[in-house]
């Protein structure tokens, strides 16, 4: 790759920070660092690896309003985890949260639990108590 | 309780590639000047896996780097330099041995998880558990980080600190820190660049399993020509997609840290006066080149999703031609000597 051909395709996903570095050749065969702003390739396959976390957590929500799961079910996907990951953060064995991704498990859980979850997700326990979950990216 | 600040004079710089810049700038700490491109050839930063029966977000692992920490081990231990690593069970305790370390003015290098890391672009944050930074000391009760993806000194509180050092998933980085001890009054650079190459060389050769290395490159090569039929379109795409996101992640430098290892080979041919690396530099320069041709025509293909067939057999081409390439290439570097 030439000093000139580094790609520049800023689509806005890194906030503004410079984070690339491209070894690139210059004009007399000598490699340089280039800072880069992004790729489209590679931007296109982190919008696509979005796109399925969106989709997942766009499904969950649409679950928990008809009351089939839990909004800690729906939290875990909105934090990209699977139960595994999720029980080794609450320090749970898995067919424990499994049970808290039910409605009716997650009914039964104490406020001390509760409080342990809502700090994984880094939402208040409110949030868990009261879903009130708009769709949309963010 | 708000603990005094510490501050230690250490050089940020950013680099490609994390743990190439976290051992660079510590190395640089303690008086050893060596570029990112040099670390990274004398640690055997390259490597390449496809392992399809191992899931990450039920995605293939497929990994351009080897397990997070070797490059830092290798580099020291073919310097000769003296480290020290540990790791914790206990958050709290990990937090403390952090703590004493800064107070006797040490720049700590932490393996950490990019999930909860909170200066990282929202875009970027997955649960990957490879990431290095330096913490160089406290400000204000935060923590001052070094981390070299990031252009400018970067600030965590103590229990942002504290997730990220304990961030769960594959690979859990349990608190893991290490810092240089020892600095020996010399060193051989040059053997250290002999040994780097030849550990490289057999990564990329002679694994006997064929997921490894080159021949890993040619069976996901295989593997993708199938991939439209055996997982349907849409399974393809995606994962087509994760084997764009591990070749050109941040912090590869360009097509899957090729671009780095030619600038080290440069390098290494005028610290051994070797010209003839540099040829191999320019060989390799075009390798890199035709990964980033596998990337965008890819990248075509889970944009549009049409007539994808046979741009898969394309992109698989792409493939088992670099194969041919990098064995060609890792087979002549193979025969390096001192002299």
């Amino acid at each position: 790759m030439k000093k000139h051909e580094v790609p520049q395709d800023n689509e806005g996903l890194r906030e503004g920070k410079a984070l690339d570095l491209y070894y690139a050749v210059d004009e007399n065969g000598n490699y340089v660092t280039v800072p880069s702003c992004g790729w489209a390739p590679k931007n296109a396959a982190l919008l696509q690896a979005w796109e399925v976390i969106h989709e997942k957590v766009e499904e969950a929500r649409q679950q928990v309003l008809q009351g089939r799961i839990s909004p800690i079910a729906y939290y875990m996907e909105k934090n990209i985890m699977d139960v595994k990951l999720l029980a080794s953060y609450i320090g749970l064995p898995r067919w424990k949260v499994r049970r808290h991704l039910k409605p009716s498990g997650f009914a039964k859980l104490d406020e001390k639990v509760l409080r342990r979850y809502a700090d994984i997700f880094r939402i208040p326990v409110d949030a868990l108590r009261n879903f009130r979950e708009k769709p949309g990216k963010e | 309780m708000n603990p005094k600040d510490i501050q230690i004079q250490f050089d940020h710089r950013q680099a490609a590639h994390c743990e190439n810049g976290v051992t660079a700038n510590l190395l640089r700490f303690h008086n050893i000047q060596l570029s990112e491109a040099m670390v990274f050839g004398i640690g055997s930063g390259l490597f390449f896996a496809y392992m399809p029966f191992l899931k990450l977000n039920h995605l293939p692992v497929i990994s351009f780097r080897p397990w997070p920490g070797m490059i830092f081990n290798r580099t020291n231990r073919r310097l000769g330099i003296r480290i020290q690593r540990c790791k914790f069970k206990d958050p709290g305790e990990a937090m403390e041995a952090l703590d004493k370390n800064l107070e006797k003015g040490i720049p700590t290098g932490c393996l950490v998880g990019i999930y909860h890391l909170t200066y990282f672009p929202k875009a970027y944050r997955f649960h990957f558990n490879g990431h290095n930074i330096v913490v160089m000391g406290r400000e204000n009760g935060e923590y001052l980080i070094s981390d070299p993806i990031m252009e400018g000194v970067e600030k965590l509180s103590y229990h942002d600190l504290m997730r990220v050092r304990f961030a769960k998933g594959t690979y859990p980085p349990k608190g893991r820190m290490y810092c240089i001890t020892g600095i020996p009054s010399s060193y051989d650079l040059k053997k250290a660049i002999v040994l780097g190459i030849r550990q490289t060389c057999q990564d990329m050769l002679r694994i006997p399993v064929p997921l490894f290395g080159v021949g890993g490159i040619r069976y996901l090569g295989r593997r993708m020509r199938k991939w439209p039929r055996t997982l349907g379109p849409k399974k393809a795409c995606l994962y087509l997609g994760q084997t764009v996101r591990m070749l050109e992640e941040i912090g590869t430098g360009g097509a899957g840290f090729r671009f780095i290892y030619a600038a080290f080979l440069r390098e290494a041919a005028k610290e051994l006066s070797q010209p003839w690396l540099n040829d191999l530099s320019k060989e390799m320069t075009e390798d890199g080149d035709r990964w980033r041709e596998f990337a965008v025509i890819a990248g075509r293909i889970f944009k549009d999703r049409a007539g994808v067939d046979e741009s898969y057999g394309v992109a698989a081409d792409i493939l088992v031609d670099i194969a041919g390439r990098e064995e060609h290439i890792f087979g002549k570097l193979s025969q390096i000597t001192l002299d």
